[in-house]
């Protein structure tokens, strides 16, 4: 009994996550098949942002990794148009020591 | 052909505000001689750097927005790199985003400019269900 609680107790905690960002997707792969992911939507067609700038470091962090890796486009749901801006933006920043190459 | 750049670049940290005041005009000095101008110089101020840059864990950054050729831009470029005090610069050509940027903005106002249409033709109807959203 005690042990079912436990089980189903994280499962509605992930989904529900605002950011469609990795945590849902680590606990569906494990959790099994009835797992409800929400559709992954890019955030710049959804915001309108055209000018993915190098200088926007506020914005570009949201794309790197803690180890200043950029996020692959399946985590993120990014269109592949914006990716290829957003890479470059990022490569641009880090030319110039605003976001670091590799991190610790 | 003149093109629009944007050329940011990093002194190091431990350079007075008059110091660098003097770098900026000696450079703007290189450009305007070299035909082109300088639009604008915007100095962001000192900012700690994502990683070591010839042992520096700081810098003062500086953006200059240009209007030049390319080779008063390899020029500068040149001067940038000789300079001791600059620890790293970066030059972005931006009249061709600027262009895009301007495309896209056109494109999205003149779809706003339709959309209010749309519901317009079918005015009695559709005239409340706006004034419940809002």
């Amino acid at each position: 009994m005690a042990d079912e609680e436990v089980k189903t107790t994280p499962a509605p905690a992930a989904p529900s996550g605002d950011r469609p960002a990795r945590a849902p997707r680590s606990g569906g792969r494990e959790g099994g098949r009835k797992f409800y992911r929400r559709k992954k939507v890019c955030k710049f067609c959804v915001e309108k942002i055209d000018a993915i700038n190098y200088k926007d470091i506020r914005l570009l962090s949201q794309f790197v990794a803690e180890r200043g890796k950029i996020i692959p486009r399946r985590l993120t749901g990014v269109c592949t148009p914006h990716q290829r801006r957003l890479s470059a933006a990022i490569k641009q920043a880090r030319n110039i020591a605003l976001l670091p190459f590799a991190a610790r | 052909m003149q093109r629009t750049y944007e050329v940011m670049f990093i002194v190091r940290p431990d350079l007075t505000d008059e110091d660098v005041d003097k770098l900026i005009s000696t450079l703007e000095g290189g450009v305007t001689q070299s035909g082109g101008t300088v639009k604008n110089v915007e100095r962001m101020g000192k900012r700690r750097l994502a990683y070591m840059v010839r042992k520096f864990q700081d810098g003062i950054y500086v953006l200059l927005t240009l209007e030049a050729e390319g080779s008063a831009l390899a020029e500068l470029e040149r001067r940038l790199r000789v300079t001791e005090p600059v620890i790293k610069f970066i030059s972005v050509r931006i009249d061709e985003e600027q262009k895009r940027l301007e495309k896209m903005k056109k494109l999205r106002e003149s779809k706003v400019r339709n959309r209010p249409a749309a519901p317009a033709e079918s005015a009695p109807a559709g005239e409340q269900p706006p004034a419940v959203t809002a």
